[in-house]
């Protein structure tokens, strides 16, 4: 099994190389395709072979020296909680090299695009796989260069200044983050993540905690993002291509939470535990702002770009997530790791309907969308405007989608903090994040309203709106069919991530 | 000299006694594998100066080959010293003498570096020296001089040989930088001179100081005088510190020492400009850590405190300066490359700063491991900007990407090893080594200050990383800025010796980030 991982993160990053060679663009194109389809593959291989009997073991682990001068060891390994995001993370980049054949942002050409595409896909599974600090910093930092020149190079708009917002902020974050992992590795003696999980904390003094935890949280909640460390977000997510926004709000900003769950909680539990209730209220906040944000560009006449709408709510939907790690028990850490693959499935397809309607229309401007009446893509586009309304409704929440489960047990597990969290702060902090699902539904239905129905008589922007094509289909289908799934099925995803989550609590 | 013992010795020992007890030891043995590194770069830099005598003009490219023979020849010198054990020459028989001449693995490393910086000079220099009519003999023996004493002064263990070592490193250095015969050259070369003597004769009076309160120039020596010196001697051996460190900081063009550098750089060859970031950065910083380190040692968190603050001023001033530069600015690379060199020497400072708090030798680890991975990458930078050639304006490396593709990528590989950020994966490491050196002394503040200064730095190393992949000048719609069409100069074919130095710099740094062990490994090693 270990060797079917480190050809999971091997393979992206050969074909990354391999992007060097003179070949045409629509080859490079085809190939990243095939190399991606090949990871996709491979990372269903490796769910298939995982012992579902036992995921809070750490499996297929692979642990060998690789710079024995810093103490840093090749450990890779997957559990409960690592597996599902690394299949996400495979499907969604293949997602998006499967639509990006056909429908290649402009910019320089397809072989560099890919080539940026796979060196990507190869840190995020990285992140997700590797089991030492150090390794975990430089996967956390292979992201970035590629994302800045998918933004800074396929993007539109104020693309070059949003892709340098998007580096500095996530590089100053990852940097203090470092300082708190060095800090971690010099005090206890090893940068190995199973084994300080195992410590749990003990070797590390009380004040190295704090300053550890809270130097490392700094770093994971620019990337998560939390409020008010988010506003690298809307920007880039703006400017960035349909297949950066994808990977963007589907896997990069996962990096930041999945951090929270494998590093912050079990290696420095004390100095979590006292930074919990802040990161509970800044959640609780960045619900509310996110919603109201929401809210605000969804009015008339307020000029809201369609995408940076989606980017806002994404800083919502990750405030759950937030909440849910920050009531440092079970349901609610559950309710975190679902409603990170939830937002990764759901925001992933609403980017691609969004992205698709941008390029039809040449504007994600909701007012030019819209029109007097609403732009009537049921009357024009039926199957994209199906499309839109079933992603906006699983991401406001409804139940028998994804999008509940996750942020039920979220606030399930604000309601019922661990033992010396404040119960009164946490029970507020859920008040407002109930108030956010309702502001959520409020402004995900306005815009289902304004894009979806209207008048098709009216006069539109663009005469000729063709409905789904093909290619669409292929790349959106699977995205819409594991919503519907995962919503109906939950135990799939809890039943994965729970033992692991007790085990990372120090409970089992 | 076998042939002379065999003969001697049947004509000596009949010989009445002499005057002296022990005749032997008068006679200093010296152990010339030890001293072999440096004294071959003296010896080619002589081979050269002579040869240069009997070359007919059309043949005077031989002897930058020549050089670069005789610098090889010194690293190849260096690998008995690094498989065996540390030896040491020119001892004083006197009981508590030290060495003056050791080569321990804190100097091998920075040997490497002064050699190995020097040899990649050497090919980039080739193509320079031709197309801008240097006088050859004199360059190549400058250069190979400069780098003899540069190989010299991590090994020297008294301060006499320390600055003499100094001054052998810097005084060809001067010529070097105003061998360009037109006016910037020499303004920048006098700049140069008058600020690097002022700061020796600073640096001199320092080291008479110290002289006098310690009684020895032997570092180790000053290191049992000064803890040991007389109460009315304190505030002489503290001013005579503050002055030696004061010489060395100018040479590492530490803040605030470092207003020569940007002006030098540009006023001299590029080449030269490139071993003066690396080499003569290096030379300065390793003997600021041996009079640190172990002169001054009982100085330790005088001289931490001193050196951290010096750290964190000069990575900002430098990180700031090179954040400030246009792109339409001429020799705007050079410059940025020479603000940049400012900032890194910051960094270079931190794991000093250190040592100091720690009171070890042990964090010096990551200063040399830094240093090695710097020299390689910034003479890689140089290389692609003496490569593209032309006004030097940042703006002319716009599209390079399109003209000529290796040099953009590996221009891309250099700076964002510069900055740390993968795929320039070596430079990352080279950063969290000296950010763990300073955890570890619980420096914390300068750790932050760092990590702030890496992120300014990132600003513009991706400024111009990104200028490379930016579609080329009128073709890019609205991208294109006010500059004449054919500013952005089409580099002609790639000169061999150039494209070998840029080869050798980009495979180095390709096989330090995939196994970056091999560099590391000084971070855990014993160094002295």
């Amino acid at each position: 099994m270990n060797a079917v991982l480190i050809a999971l993160l091997a393979l992206p990053l050969l074909g990354a190389a391999l992007m060097l060679a003179p070949i045409g663009d629509r080859q490079a194109l085809r190939l990243g395709t095939t190399v991606t389809g090949g990871t996709l593959l491979l990372s269903v291989v490796l769910a298939a072979g995982f012992d579902h009997d036992d995921p809070g073991r750490m499996q297929a682990v692979t642990d060998v020296s690789w710079i024995p001068a810093l103490d840093v060891r090749l450990h890779l390994g997957v559990d409960g909680i690592s597996l599902p995001l690394l299949v996400l993370t495979a499907l969604l980049t293949f997602l998006c090299a499967l639509y990006s054949v056909r429908k290649l942002p402009a910019g320089p050409g397809g072989r560099a695009f890919t080539g940026l595409l796979l060196l990507l896909q190869t840190g995020m599974l990285a992140t997700f796989a590797v089991l030492d600090l150090v390794l975990f910093f430089l996967a956390f930092e292979i992201v970035l260069i590629p994302m800045y020149f998918l933004i800074a190079r396929w993007g539109s708009g104020q693309k070059v200044a949003a892709a340098n917002r998007f580096i500095l902020y996530t590089l100053l974050g990852s940097a203090v983050m470092l300082l708190g992992f060095l800090l971690i590795g010099v005090q206890a003696g090893t940068f190995d993540m199973v084994a300080l999980a195992d410590a749990h904390g003990s070797g590390l003094s009380h004040t190295t905690q704090l300053v550890a935890a809270l130097a490392v949280l700094v770093g994971l909640a620019v990337k998560a993002p939390a409020w008010p460390l988010h506003s690298w977000l809307p920007d880039a997510h703006t400017a960035a291509p349909t297949a950066g926004s994808v990977l963007l709000a589907g896997v990069m900003l996962k990096m930041g939470t999945y951090g929270l769950v494998r590093v912050l909680l079990p290696i420095v539990p004390d100095g979590t535990a006292t930074f919990a209730p802040y990161l509970g209220a800044f959640a609780a906040v960045g619900i509310v702002y996110g919603s109201l944000a929401c809210l605000a560009l969804a009015r008339k006449g307020a000029k809201g770009d369609l995408k940076r709408l989606i980017a806002y709510s994404s800083v919502g939907h990750m405030g759950f997530v937030l909440l849910g790690i920050a009531s440092l028990t079970p349901t609610g850490l559950n309710g975190a790791l679902f409603a990170n693959v939830a937002h990764g499935l759901i925001t992933g397809l609403l980017f691609f309907v969004v992205g698709a309607v941008k390029d039809r229309y040449g504007t994600a401007d909701l007012d030019t969308l819209a029109g007097a009446t609403g732009a009537a893509l049921y009357g024009r586009a039926p199957r994209i405007g199906a499309l839109l309304a079933f992603a906006a409704v699983a991401s406001l929440g409804l139940p028998g989608l994804a999008g509940f489960w996750g942020e039920l047990l979220a606030m399930y597990g604000a309601f019922d903090p661990a033992a010396g969290l404040s119960r009164p702060a946490f029970v507020t902090y859920m008040v407002l994040a109930g108030l956010g699902t309702l502001l959520t539904a409020a402004y995900l239905l306005i815009v289902v309203k304004r894009v979806c129905m209207g008048d098709p008589a009216q006069p539109a922007p663009v005469a000729d709106l063709p409905d789904l094509k093909g290619y669409e289909a292929a790349s959106w289908t699977p995205l819409a069919a594991l919503t519907l799934l995962a919503g109906l099925w939950p135990a799939l995803l809890l039943g994965l991530s729970d033992p692991a989550v007790k085990h990372l609590l120090g409970g089992g | 000299m076998a042939t002379a013992h065999d003969l001697g010795q049947p004509l000596m020992t009949p010989l009445t006694p002499l005057a002296v007890a022990d005749p032997g030891g008068l006679i200093q043995s010296v152990d010339w594998v030890a001293v072999a590194p440096p004294l071959i770069a003296a010896l080619a830099a002589l081979a050269v100066l002579v040869t240069d005598l009997f070359l007919p003009e059309a043949r005077k490219r031989l002897l930058g080959w020549l050089s670069a023979a005789g610098l090889l020849a010194a690293l190849a010198a260096l690998l008995p010293l690094a498989l065996g054990d540390t030896r040491s020459t020119f001892c004083f028989q006197s009981p508590g003498g030290g060495c003056s001449y050791t080569a321990d693995h804190f100097a091998l490393a920075f040997q490497l570096l002064a050699l190995g910086g020097a040899l990649l000079t050497v090919l980039l220099s080739l193509h320079t020296v031709e197309t801008e009519e240097l006088p050859g003999g004199e360059y190549w023996f400058l250069l190979l001089s400069s780098a003899c004493g540069a190989a010299l002064l991590p090994a020297a263990r008294d301060l006499a040989t320390l600055v003499i070592a100094l001054e052998v490193a810097t005084l060809p250095a001067f010529a070097l930088v105003g061998l360009r015969r037109d006016g910037r050259g020499a303004e920048s070369a006098l700049k140069f001179f008058l600020s690097s003597v002022t700061a020796t004769a600073v640096m001199l009076l320092g080291v008479s100081f110290v002289y006098a309160a310690a009684g020895t120039i032997q570092l180790q020596g000053i290191a049992d005088g000064l803890a040991h010196a007389p109460g009315q001697l304190k505030p002489l051996a503290e001013a005579g510190a503050v002055l030696t460190l004061v010489g060395f900081a100018f040479k590492t063009a530490a803040v605030p020492f470092h207003f020569w550098v940007p002006d030098t750089y540009v006023g001299a060859p590029l080449p030269v400009a490139g071993y003066l970031s690396v080499v003569g950065k290096a030379a300065g910083l390793s003997g600021l850590a041996l009079v640190t380190t172990l002169a001054f040692r009982p100085y330790g968190h005088t001289w931490g405190l001193v050196l951290a603050v010096l750290a964190a001023l000069t990575m900002t001033f430098g990180n700031a300066a090179a954040l400030r530069q246009r792109t339409d600015t001429p020799h705007g690379a050079v410059r940025l490359l020479a603000w940049s060199s400012v900032g890194q020497a910051g960094y270079l400072l931190v794991p000093l700063a250190a040592a100091g708090y720690a009171g070890t030798a042990e964090p010096l680890g990551a200063t040399v491991a830094y240093a090695l991975i710097y020299g390689l990458v910034n003479l890689g930078a140089f290389g692609a900007v003496a490569l593209v050639g032309g006004s030097g304006r940042l703006d002319g490396f716009r599209g390079l990407a399109g003209r000529n593709r290796w040099a953009a990528f590996g221009l891309a590989f250099f700076l964002l090893c510069l900055a740390g950020l993968p795929p320039g994966v070596v430079g990352l490491f080279g950063k969290v080594v000296v950010f763990r050196s300073a955890v570890d002394a619980g420096l914390g503040w300068l750790a932050v200050v760092m990590a702030v200064n890496v992120v300014v730095a990132l600003a513009y190393y991706l400024k111009w990383t990104a200028l490379l992949f930016a579609p080329a000048a009128g073709e890019g719609a609205g991208e294109a800025t006010g500059e004449a069409p054919g500013e952005a100069v089409a580099p002609r074919r790639t000169p061999a010796p150039l494209g070998a130095a840029l080869g050798l710099a980009a495979v180095g740094a390709v096989v330090l980030s995939v196994a970056p062990q091999l560099v590391l490994q000084v971070v855990s090693g014993s160094l002295f």
